[in-house]
């Protein structure tokens, strides 16, 4: 009993960081129609961010954060003007195989900039974990929960209650009566990217001093979103929310009481249950998809 | 004139052991074979569908280890073993068809990795059969036993080569074949536009699910090639990356011709040698990245169509 609280709980710490990575990814796909493919990258972006930080420039944790966050959205924004704003147009499966050029290319500059060993990021917290009843948590990770959570509620606040939230949604759901409206569209486009990737680098620099940074460290990440936007339904937000928890629970369980060779399968098999079952995701009412 | 250019073209390359005469180069005209098929197979699900495969690196990987665990483990004749290794991922390819072909775009896409992520999980976790990420060591040889002569082992890259020439040949025939042939017009018309195809009666699934089978069972063969010719399987036959240069040597190439893929697989095992003499592995990832965006802005079509039919297509 104490072991299953134990799972449940580190399940949901792990789920928050899901969610905060399935965020970004929905909110691209959703508005912008584009499969993020290099969505990873920008996580793994992200933890280097934080690590060149703290360690080449001695820059304080707390501020080290959004910094890493800066580079991301900055890093976004470049690839949303450079490569994406060009391919306006063309068809989804271009864009898709344009992404999967920026995952490699990106991943390989990563690869050749930091090399292959895995670096560790020092944080500011105790390692002697906080006890609680028969339940034992970490002050790094309570910290990584909090920040996920108020993150996506942020960016919840944003797209619902804000003027630029507003002029996003309009903009992709009408491009041109948005345009007649007074709102920038192609610079909408150019923000919204750069928000998803913002997003990405977040939980990238949250998650660097829990594990290990590494180049490769985006395509786990990036398995981890796409299962996260599936389970919630492609571009449903609240959905993505939930769907980066029950993923988190689902690993911790399945590495805790199957077998942890396979923790990482869980996020493929429920891609793969998801969309042969329930395609437009656990959340949504029917629709049609494809 | 265009038959007389591919005859000599094929003489060119039958008689490239004899001058190819450093092994090394011999054995980067083999794997470009290998990788040739690959690039045909994902071709007839990526051109001549519209279907993107990223799992393409899963039924290579099948291939592979079904010759090298049935030759290895059982001491099957590896005659029996490339057998296997194309009809396993076949019948493998038609259950992943028969489920995923009910999605398109993002949706098949996703399916098709994170069919190949458990495959590759499996082959690491599963010890007891496939000793796990240590490999599968002392494949055998091919070998041609022919009644009444001395056995003849193609151990030697120059006979090797041969075997993997014809399965490039047989290969594209196969391809050749499909695509002029009623199911071929059936895949174009799909892709071209699938609710037009429905209503002239194509049955979408039932063509889509041939492709994938046809495309499964020869990405399996290079896979029983492969393992054939390295006479060692691991799990980094599961590799991603093989399922990337997959993709970039039939988009490079050009997607929905025959003899595209050949030419993107010729052209991205070679190039990558020449290239290693003066780079390193990762700078070659990170050009592989690069070219992909590179063509797909300024080439779409692929290398192939943009030299040979200029203006032919609007």
């Amino acid at each position: 009993m104490e072991q299953l609280l134990q799972h449940l709980l580190n399940g949901l710490l792990l789920g928050a960081t899901y969610s905060l990575l399935g965020v970004g990814l929905t909110l691209v796909f959703g508005l912008m129609n584009v499969v993020n493919f290099a969505h990873g990258e920008f996580y793994t972006l992200g933890a280097y961010a934080v690590f060149a930080a703290l360690v080449g420039a001695s820059v304080d944790f707390f501020l080290a954060i959004p910094l890493a966050v800066a580079v991301g959205a900055a890093a976004g924004a470049v690839c949303e003007r450079c490569l994406l704003r060009p391919l306006r147009g063309e068809s989804i499966d271009t864009v898709m195989l344009v992404m999967i050029g920026v995952w490699i290319a990106m991943q390989n500059a990563e690869l050749l900039g930091w090399g292959g060993v895995a670096k560790s990021v020092p944080a500011p917290f105790p390692t002697r974990p906080v006890v609680v009843g028969h339940v034992s948590v970490s002050p790094l990770r309570i910290f990584v929960f909090v920040v996920s959570g108020l993150l996506i509620l942020g960016a919840h606040l944003l797209l619902a209650r804000t003027k630029l939230g507003r002029a996003m949604r309009a903009t992709f759901q009408d491009r041109e009566t948005a345009a007649l409206m007074g709102v920038s569209v192609e610079r909408i486009h150019t923000i919204t990217f750069a928000f998803g990737a913002g997003l990405a680098a977040a939980a990238g620099a949250l998650l660097g001093p829990v594990f290990l940074v590494y180049p490769s460290m985006g395509d786990l990440a990036s398995l981890k979103a796409f299962s996260v936007v599936i389970l919630g339904g492609l571009g449903n937000f609240a959905g993505a929310a939930l769907g980066g928890l029950v993923l988190g629970v689902a690993e911790e369980l399945g590495a805790g009481y199957v077998s942890s060779g396979y923790r990482d399968a869980v996020g493929f098999l429920i891609i793969v249950a998801v969309l042969l079952l329930r395609p437009s995701g656990l959340f949504a009412r029917a629709e049609r998809v494809g | 004139m265009k038959r007389l250019a591919v005859g000599a073209l094929l003489a060119v390359a039958a008689a490239a052991p004899a001058w190819v005469w450093n092994p090394y180069h011999l054995h980067t005209l083999i794997m470009a074979g290998i990788f040739a098929v690959l690039a045909l197979s994902l071709n007839l699900l990526l051109g001549y569908t519209g279907q993107l495969s990223l799992g393409h690196a899963a039924f290579f990987g099948i291939g592979a280890y079904a010759t090298g665990l049935l030759t290895v483990k059982l001491e099957w004749s590896p005659w029996l073993g490339l057998l296997t290794a194309a009809a396993l991922p076949a019948a493998t390819g038609w259950i992943i068809g028969r489920l995923a072909l009910k999605l398109r775009g993002a949706y098949f896409v996703l399916l098709t990795i994170s069919f190949a992520g458990v495959v590759s999980l499996v082959s690491v976790n599963w010890m007891d059969l496939t000793n796990g990420p240590l490999g599968l060591p002392g494949v055998p040889p091919v070998e041609i036993g022919l009644p009444g002569l001395h056995v003849l082992s193609l151990r030697t890259k120059g006979a090797y080569y041969y075997l993997v020439l014809a399965a490039v040949l047989g290969c594209y025939l196969v391809c050749l074949a499909l695509i002029r042939s009623r199911i071929g017009r059936a895949l174009i018309a799909l892709r071209e536009n699938e609710a037009l195809a429905e209503s002239v009666g194509i049955d979408s699934t039932h063509y889509l699910v041939l492709a994938a089978v046809i495309s499964a069972a020869m990405a399996g063969l290079a896979g029983g090639l492969y393992a054939h010719y390295t006479r060692f399987v691991s799990p980094e036959v599961f590799l991603f990356s093989y399922t990337v240069t997959m993709v970039i040597m039939v988009v490079a190439g050009g997607k929905g011709t025959l003899a595209g893929p050949i030419v993107g697989a010729v052209i991205f095992t070679v190039l990558p040698e020449v290239l290693r003499a003066l780079t390193s592995w990762q700078w070659q990832m990170l050009l592989y990245g690069i070219l992909l965006i590179a063509i797909l802005f300024f080439m779409p079509r692929g290398i192939v169509p943009t030299l040979f039919d200029r203006g032919r297509r609007g």
